[in-house]
C-alpha cells in the first residue's frame, strides 16, 4: 500500500519537565508548566506500586494518560511496549550480583529484568487479555515501534496502544548506554475515525532517505539523553497545527508521518 | 470477527541447537530419541542443573567485517545463520525484492547480555568496562537484530521482539501483518538466545531449574534445563514459493495473571490457540501435532495438559521436545516452530523425550515416543514471562 491511516485517540507523556501531554502543549505556547513529580502510575494497584521498578511505572504511566483520554477499555485492548535500553537500573544490579555473588540473585531483580515486565505488569493490572508485545530498536525504537503498532491496528482492524519509555542508566552501564534521563510516551491509535480521534496519521515509507525531523528548538531540554524522546517531532505536531516529520526507521529506511489535527 | 489470514510460505529455515547444527541433525536427533542435554558446564561456579549447550560456539569467529559485534551470542547467531544454505536464500530474497523489501524480525529474551555479565566481570580500576567491551551496540537489547541486519546487508524494516519465551513465536506474527499489508514482500524472521549467567542464576532464584535432565510432564517433574539456539526462517507470499509449507495463522494473548507463572486455567494460551485457529480457518480436529511448550516447570505443564486435554481429539498427537533441546528460552519458538515444520516435512512426531512416569493429566494425545504418521498441519505452542501467550498454525503445501 502507498500510505497507512490511523487515527490517534490517546496521548501520554512523562518527562521531568513535562507530567504530561497538556504540559507539553502550554511549553510549545510559550508556559513553563511546573516540573512533573514522579510517574503516579495510578493504574497500578497500590501494592504492585510499591513492588514495581521505575521502568514499569514510567510505562504504565504515560499508557495509562493514553488510555483515559480514548476511553477506551483496557481489557480488549492490545498493547506493544517499546524501550531502547529496558531496565538499566536492573540490568545494572543483576550484572553486579552477578560478578560478586550470583546465587544471591534475587527472583524479583530477575522477574523485573525481561523486556516485557511493563506490558506484564500492564496486562496485569488492567486485567488485558489481548496481544501484547514487548519491542526494541535502539536509537529507533520509537519509529519501529510506530510501525508494529500501525500494521497491527490495520491488519488486525482493532486500537493498538503503542508505549516508548526509557529510564535513566546508572552504574558503569551508563557510560555504554549515555541513556541518562527518564521520558516516556504513549499514543492509542484506530484504524478507524471515531467520537475521540484527536488527530490523523498518515505513514509511509518514502523510496528516499534523509535526515530525521529535529525536535522543536523549545523542547531541546525534553529531547536530549534518552532515546524514547525521539518520538517529540511527533508529538509537537500533535500538540499544534499538524504538519509533517521523518523519523529514521532503519539505516536506510525512514517513516514519513503526516498529522492533521481531527476537525 | 476474525477474518482467515492468506497463508504465507515459510520458503527456507534453519536451526542449531544442542542437538546439532543444521535442520537434518535436528532430525536424526529427534528420530532417534537422542537428547542434547548435559550436566551444566558453563558460566559461573556453582554450576546448576543441566543444558542444552551448542557445540564450539566459543571457536566460530566472525568475519572480520563483522568483527565489531564479537559476542558469544553474535558467534551463535553467524553459526545458525550459516547452516541449511539460509545465506544463500536470503541473498536470493535481497537481489530479487531489495534490501529494503526484506524485513527483519527477531526474538531474543537476553540478547548478548553475557557480554554485559563479562565486563561487569572484568571492571578496570576506574570502574569502567574494559577498553575491549566499550561497544555500546553489544550492551543494549536490541543488540541481536542489529547485528543480523549487518551480517546479511538487509536494508528493510528490522525489529527486536522480547516477550521473553514467546519472543521467537511472535516474529512470525509481526512478519505476516507487513507481509499482509504490503510493506515487504519478504521478511526474515527467528531467534537466538545463548546461555548467560542471568538466566542460569535467575531461573535458580525462582526455583525454576531441576537438578537433572528436565522431564516434561512428568508426574515428578521438577523443573526445567535451560539451552541455547539460533534458529531462522524467510517468509514470503505463498506464490513466490507454492511448494514450500505455510504458515496458515498465529494467536497471541495475555494472560492477566501473574509475572511468572501462567494462568492456571491456561486462559490466555486457549485464547492464543483460539486465533491461531480461527486465522488458519481450521478446527482442533483438524491438526495432526502439537509442539508443546513443555518446560517441565510443575505449573506450566499442568495448564498445557489440561488444555491439550480439552480442546483436541486423540488423534491429535503432542509432545514436548524440550527434553531433547532443553528450553532455549528466546529461541524457543522458531526452534519448535521448525521441529513442528519438520513433523509435516518427514511425516514424523518426535517423543517426548524425558518422561518416566506420565503426568496423570495428560489425554491419550501425548506421543511419549516418536510416531511415524503423516501430518498435514502442526501447531507449536510458546508461552513466556509476563503472560504472553503465542500459538502458530503451520500446514503443507496445498
Amino acid at each position: 500500500m502507498s500510505h497507512m491511516q490511523l487515527h490517534v485517540e490517546g496521548i501520554g507523556l512523562w518527562s521531568p519537565q513535562l507530567a504530561d501531554f497538556a504540559a507539553l502543549c502550554a511549553r510549545l505556547g510559550g508556559d513553563m508548566p511546573a516540573a512533573a513529580g514522579a510517574p503516579a502510575a495510578a493504574l497500578l494497584p497500590a501494592n504492585e506500586r510499591r513492588r514495581a521498578p521505575e521502568s514499569v511505572r514510567l510505562a504504565v504511566e504515560v499508557a495509562g494518560q493514553a488510555l483515559a483520554m480514548s476511553g477506551r477499555d483496557p481489557g480488549t485492548l492490545a498493547c506493544v511496549f517499546a524501550s531502547a535500553h529496558g531496565d538499566q537500573a536492573t540490568t545494572d544490579a543483576i550484572c553486579a550480583t552477578l560478578a560478586r555473588t550470583p546465587a544471591e540473585l534475587s527472583p524479583t531483580r530477575f522477574h523485573h529484568s525481561v523486556h516485557n515486565a511493563p506490558a506484564g505488569y500492564w496486562t496485569i493490572a488492567t486485567g488485558c487479555r489481548a496481544p501484547s508485545s514487548a519491542v526494541c530498536a535502539g536509537t529507533r525504537s520509537f519509529a519501529a515501534a510506530l510501525l508494529e503498532v500501525s500494521t497491527q491496528a490495520l491488519a488486525e482492524q482493532r486500537p493498538v496502544l503503542l508505549v516508548c519509555s526509557d529510564i535513566a542508566g546508572q552504574g558503569p552501564l551508563l557510560e555504554m548506554t549515555g541513556c541518562d534521563r527518564p521520558f516516556g510516551c504513549a499514543l492509542l491509535l484506530a484504524p478507524d475515525a471515531g467520537a475521540t480521534t484527536r488527530a490523523r496519521l498518515r505513514l509511509e515509507l518514502p523510496a528516499d532517505h534523509a535526515s530525521s525531523t529535529p525536535p522543536p528548538a523549545t523542547l531541546a531540554d525534553v529531547a536530549a539523553g534518552n532515546p524514547a524522546a525521539a518520538a517529540l517531532p511527533l508529538l509537537a505536531r500533535l500538540a499544534e497545527a499538524g504538519g509533517r516529520c521523518r523519523l529514521g526507521l532503519a539505516a536506510a529506511l525512514d517513516l514519513l508521518i503526516d498529522v492533521e489535527p481531527a476537525a | 470477527m476474525m477474518t482467515p489470514m492468506r497463508p504465507l510460505a515459510v520458503s527456507a529455515c534453519t536451526v542449531s541447537s544442542a542437538l546439532g547444527c543444521g535442520l537434518q541433525a535436528q532430525h536424526d536427533a529427534l528420530r532417534h530419541g537422542r537428547g542434547g542435554l548435559r550436566p551444566n558446564d558453563f558460566g559461573s561456579a556453582p554450576r546448576l542443573g543441566w543444558i542444552g549447550r551448542v557445540a564450539d560456539v566459543e571457536a566460530d569467529a566472525l568475519p572480520a567485517a563483522l568483527a565489531g559485534w564479537d559476542c558469544r551470542n553474535h558467534r551463535l547467531a553467524w553459526l545458525g545463520l550459516r547452516q541449511d544454505g539460509f545465506l544463500d536464500r536470503v541473498q536470493a530474497a535481497r537481489v530479487r525484492y531489495g534490501a529494503r523489501r526484506v524485513a527483519l524480525l527477531l526474538g531474543t529474551s537476553t540478547a548478548s547480555i553475557g557480554a554485559t555479565e563479562e565486563a561487569y566481570r572484568r571492571l578496570d580500576g576506574a570502574g569502567r568496562f574494559p577498553a575491549d567491551l566499550r561497544r555500546p551496540a553489544l550492551h543494549a537489547p536490541d543488540s541481536l537484530s542489529a547485528f543480523v541486519a549487518a551480517a546479511l546487508a538487509l536494508e528493510g524494516p528490522s525489529l527486536t521482539i522480547s516477550t521473553a519465551c514467546s519472543s521467537s513465536a511472535k516474529v512470525f506474527a509481526s512478519a505476516a501483518r507487513l507481509l499482509a499489508l504490503g510493506l515487504a514482500d519478504a521478511a526474515v524472521v527467528g531467534g537466538v538466545d545463548s546461555l548467560c549467567d542471568s538466566v542460569l542464576f535467575g531461573f535458580n532464584a525462582l526455583e525454576l531449574i531441576s537438578p537433572a535432565a528436565c522431564r516434561p510432564f512428568d508426574a515428578a517433574r521438577d523443573g526445567i534445563s535451560i539451552g541455547e539456539a539460533a534458529g531462522f526462517a524467510l517468509l514470503e507470499h505463498a506464490d513466490a514459493a507454492p511448494q514450500a509449507p505455510r504458515l496458515l495463522g498465529y494467536g497471541e494473548a495475555s494472560d492477566a495473571w501473574h509475572m511468572s507463572s501462567p494462568h492456571p486455567d491456561g486462559q490466555g494460551a486457549e485464547l492464543a490457540l483460539d486465533a491461531a485457529l480461527a486465522r488458519a480457518g481450521l478446527d482442533a480436529a483438524q491438526v495432526g501435532y502439537v509442539n508443546l511448550h513443555g518446560t517441565a516447570s510443575r505449573q506450566n505443564d499442568a495448564m498445557e495438559a489440561a488444555l491439550l486435554a480439552r480442546r483436541f481429539p486423540a488423534t491429535t498427537r503432542a509432545s514436548s521436545t524440550k527434553g531433547f533441546t532443553g528450553h532455549t528460552l528466546g529461541a524457543a519458538g522458531i526452534v519448535e516452530a521448525t521441529i513442528a515444520l519438520q513433523a509435516i516435512e518427514y511425516g514424523f512426531v518426535p517423543g517426548n523425550l524425558g518422561t518416566v512416569a506420565p503426568d496423570p493429566a495428560c489425554g491419550p494425545q501425548f506421543a511419549w515416543q516418536g510416531e511415524t504418521r503423516r501430518v498435514d498441519v502442526a501447531l507449536s505452542n510458546s508461552f513466556g514471562f509476563g503472560g504472553n501467550n503465542v500459538c502458530l498454525v503451520f500446514g503443507r503445501a496445498p
